[in-house]
């Protein structure tokens, strides 16, 4: 198969950037979207001119450090699919595939397609944790959890942190990735007792950190990679009024 | 080969620091007897972690919760993407739920069996005895582990033990264990005790009287080289398999840390042994950057095969039942399908080789849910496995509840790494190394379920009560300073090196290095190795890597975000390595765990130990043309090494 790509280029977090065309070929449909970016950047590379940087670690759709725009929606055309995980027999050679990064005045670009997503990291450290110490836990089976509860809980936490959820939002909101943490945590009987002072404190870092507002378009959702549901927006919000 | 590219030390000795008494009292009296730092000293301490995976995060977030000042280091751009995080199946415990006849002694015995008798008892015991510890810990933290409809915690079976002692979390352990180490971490950034640097690269370890002193790291940013001093440095930077280009590793993942320790003293041990996982989706093509993994635990319930007929053109639903080749169940009838990885690899390879393989390029074995099924429902297995038939449909675009998966063998996991005592010090004072990036607990091949364990064990439980006494047998307890000769020179010889890669412009990417140097490893000294194709293993690598020198291109410069030149720099060190893992490979005549040598097989095909003469861990000491073997001794007090038999 062969593409014609449109990708961002920008060398650095201060420059203007813009959409620059390549051209790829000999592409395999088995080839995931990343490897056709590999097959792109060693021949820039060959050719002397600059590879275009992109963010990836796993390539198997966990760890959440890749996440690009393409054609408009976060993580490309599929459902609850990462980057890593798109093959290009998800695309028609007939359309330009348009490559930008992930955007929103929290996540600043840093080069080409990367961003910086380390707001993420401060609204975890602000209260995204239970409070237990090394030593200080009981026997487990002392904490009994049905499984369904169990389960509920899981889908909450199943969240990678790549923040899609950020970039698809017209408002770029961080609530679902904020909310998914809270319900992890209070849905089950370990997270309790600090239920109330960690959505409090979760939420304001949320604004500290220059996100926006969620208004309630359920864009994120759509564009989850682990299909988190905007359910746990409104169990966050039922929380931080109460708290 | 005329000269041994290897020399034997036989002056150096190793103190593995090993406290006397019964097995199940080391712990015990190591604790009670070691030294340690009042509560209100400790912020006077100064402690480096590299690596924020669940060995790094784990230990930073205890050390610190014991109110240390710690810094830590990971390339991703959050903790939390270490590649901890896409282990799958679960994690062992012996907390014998299960009431099957589990016992610490049994997941001792397991471990060091499923190691091939090749690592220290007393750190295998002391694996099994701080196993249960953990799930209580992770249960606290919020770790949405597998219940019961009761509400109680369930367990599965793993490959190479015949009782139910692992713990999971769908087919997302890593991801939720890393989660819960990872936010154990973040709380004590947020209190002030832990200073996290993301998105930085250790490239150098600075070594002052022969102790470590701290790191020179490289802002993967910005390109910006900075130095930190502290009074101890902890390396917990994970696995090296990518270094076979192909494997289930992340693509940042590297030995690059470890690599720079060694040429700075630190002794490597069994860098060649090397989990091969049986189960990973197949290459299919030369494209391929990664190969991923489908978890062990689908042994569980999947029957694995190939057809009794060589070039089967046929499609696996229309072969029939007796012309299938189930050739675990034939070759281990006790243990089957959960043959531990080695075995199992080793059985895949051999059929795939004799021209039964399956799949486009032949290279594959079936892994077949039928019969599980039509047991147990489409619910049941949907409901276990849910996601990694999901993940296979994904990648492959294939429905796995309808025909078999494809697997076939890839690199893992890495058992060597540093040599570390007891301790989990490594030969240079102050520098400790856990998690994977050490060689400690699995001996010559590792049992399913248990690195994540040792990874959390070390970081929780291990370190937090080593370090300090370390720390507090320390002459000189003032924080070093960076503004050092020892400093200066490290980073002089970084930015220098640095420079080299971008200067030599040559023809060939990065990536078409790392690739050649994969296929070489994985062809000559992966699932099966011989003195022939390792000698010339090495001779290739040698012509590889002054080919590398000479032709590499990497673009850009040093003072800004360039992916190539990280790449670059871990390519350095893995060819490096690479070469040192074949000698390492060579100087073992014999066969142990996932290390098979051809010349040193059963009649039945089977690894041929040789305890009189290879009972010891290789460790290596750094030359650049020939390291020399350093041996370290193993002791066998409490158990007699038998033949490792699964059948
Ligand atoms: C796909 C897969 C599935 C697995 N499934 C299981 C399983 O089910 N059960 C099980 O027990 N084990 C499993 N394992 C093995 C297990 O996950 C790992 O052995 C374990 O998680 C390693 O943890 P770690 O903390 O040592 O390293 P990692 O989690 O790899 O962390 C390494 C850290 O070091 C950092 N780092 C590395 N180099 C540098 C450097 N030069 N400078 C700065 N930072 C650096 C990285 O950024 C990262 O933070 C699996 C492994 C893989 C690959
Ligand atoms: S690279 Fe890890 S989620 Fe995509």
């Amino acid at each position: 198969m062969k593409f014609e790509l449109k990708i961002w280029r920008q060398p650095n977090p201060d420059a203007k950037g813009a959409f620059q065309k390549y051209s790829v070929k000999d592409i395999s449909p088995d080839m995931s979207f990343l490897e056709m970016l590999d097959t792109l950047n060693e021949e820039l590379i060959l050719k002397g001119d600059p590879p275009v940087a992109f963010d990836h670690d796993c390539r198997e759709g966990i760890c959440g450090q890749c996440g690009v725009v393409i054609n408009g929606r976060a993580h490309g055309p599929l459902d609850q699919t990462s980057t890593c995980q798109l093959h290009m027999r998800s695309f028609s050679e007939e359309k330009t595939i348009t490559i930008e990064p992930f955007r929103a005045a929290a996540f600043p670009v840093k080069k080409d397609l990367k961003v910086d997503r380390s707001a993420l990291d401060s609204i975890i450290a602000e209260g995204g944790f239970i409070s237990v110490e090394t030593g200080q836990a009981p026997e487990a089976n002392t904490i009994l959890i049905g499984s369904e509860q169990v389960e509920e809980a899981f889908d909450a936490a199943s969240c990678i942190g790549c923040g899609a959820c950020v970039a698809s939002c017209k408002n770029a909101s961080v609530a679902l990735f904020t909310a998914a943490k809270i319900s992890h945590l209070s849905k089950l009987p370990q997270g309790q007792l600090e239920r109330n002072s960690r959505t409090k404190r979760m939420v304001q870092a949320m604004d500290k950190m220059g996100f926006g507002s969620c208004s309630n378009t359920g864009a994120c959702e759509v564009e989850c990679p682990q299909g988190i549901s905007i359910s746990h927006i409104a169990h966050m919000n039922k929380l931080y009024f109460r708290s | 080969m005329p000269d041994r590219p290897f020399t034997i030390d036989t002056f150096t000795s190793l103190d593995p620091k090993v406290p006397l008494g019964p097995l199940e009292n080391k712990w015990s009296h190591f604790k009670n007897n070691s030294r340690l730092v009042s509560p209100s000293n400790r912020k006077n301490y100064h402690i480096i972690v590299v690596g924020t995976g669940l060995a790094g995060a784990s230990a930073a977030a205890s050390l610190a919760e014991q109110g240390y000042k710690v810094s830590t280091f990971c390339f991703q751009d959050s903790p939390r993407r270490a590649h901890s995080v896409a282990a799958q199946g679960g994690v062992n415990a012996m907390k014998n739920y299960q009431n099957d006849g589990d016992s610490v002694f049994r997941m001792f015995y397991d471990t060091l069996k499923g190691g091939d008798f090749r690592s220290r008892e007393a750190n295998v015991y002391r694996l099994a005895e701080c196993s249960a510890h953990l799930i209580d810990q992770a249960v606290a933290q919020g770790v949405p582990f597998a219940r019961e409809y009761s509400g109680y915690l369930a367990n599965r079976s793993f490959g190479g033990v015949q009782v139910s002692r692992t713990f999971y979390a769908r087919g997302q352990t890593g991801q939720q264990l890393l989660l819960g180490a990872y936010q154990a971490m973040m709380r004590q950034v947020g209190l002030g005790k832990i200073k996290s640097y993301s998105r930085h690269e250790m490239l150098d370890l600075v070594v002052e009287d022969g102790s470590a002193k701290g790191i020179i790291v490289r802002n993967l940013d910005t390109g910006m080289i900075s130095r930190f001093a502290a009074h101890a440095v902890v390396l917990a930077t994970g696995g090296f398999g990518k270094i076979y280009y192909l494997s289930t590793l992340a693509m940042g993942c590297n030995g690059t840390a470890i690599w720079r320790a060694h040429k700075r003293g630190a002794l490597t041990a069994c860098p060649s042994w090397t989990q091969i996982h049986p189960t990973c989706l197949p290459q299919s093509g030369t494209h391929q950057s990664k190969l991923t993994l489908m978890s062990e635990s689908l042994r569980n319930d999947g029957r694995i095969w190939v057809p009794k007929q060589k070039n089967e053109t046929r499609q696996a639903k229309d072969i029939p039942e007796e012309e299938r080749d189930y050739y675990l169940e034939r070759r281990y009838p006790s243990f089957g399908n959960l043959a531990p990885r080695d075995i199992s690899s080793r059985a895949a390879k051999e059929r795939i080789d004799a021209g039964y393989g399956v799949g486009k390029m032949k290279n594959a074995v079936y892994l077949d849910f039928k019969d599980a099924i039509a047991v147990q429902g489409l619910e049941v297995i949907k409901r276990k496995y849910g996601n990694l038939f999901d993940m296979y449909k994904k990648i492959t675009d294939v429905n796995a509840y309808e025909e078999p998966m494809l697997i076939s063998p890839a690199a893992h996991f890495s058992m060597g790494g540093l040599w570390v005592d007891y301790e989990l010090g490594t030969n240079i004072p102050g520098l400790f190394a856990i998690g994977e990036a050490n060689f400690s607990d699995h001996g010559a091949n590792r049992l399913g379920a248990n690195s994540l364990l040792q990874a959390c064990v070390d970081g929780y439980y291990i370190l937090p009560n080593t370090l300090p006494q370390y720390l507090a047998s320390m002459d000189d307890k003032k924080l070093p300073v960076v503004e050092s000769p020892e400093f200066d020179a490290a980073e002089e010889k970084i930015r220098n090196s640095l420079q080299q890669l971008l200067d030599i412009r040559g023809k060939r990417t990065v990536d078409d290095f790392h690739r050649q140097l994969g296929k070489i490893l994985y062809d000559k000294c992966g699932l099966s190795r011989s003195a022939e194709e390792l000698s010339k293993a090495i001779q290739e690598i040698d012509e590889l890597m002054a080919l590398f020198y000479r032709d590499v291109k990497v673009p850009g410069k040093q003072n800004e975000m360039n992916d190539e030149l990280e790449k670059a720099g871990r390519v350095a060190d893995y060819l490096e390595i690479g070469r040192q893992m074949c000698i390492d490979a060579l100087s073992r005549e014999e066969s142990c765990g996932a290390h098979f040598r051809e010349e040193y097989q059963t009649a039945d095909g089977e690894a041929l130990r040789d305890d009189k003469q290879f009972r010891f861990v290789s460790c290596w000491k750094y030359d650049k043309e020939r390291p020399s073997l350093v041996k370290e001794a193993l002791n066998f007090e409490f158990v007699t090494p038998s033949e490792r038999s699964y059948k």
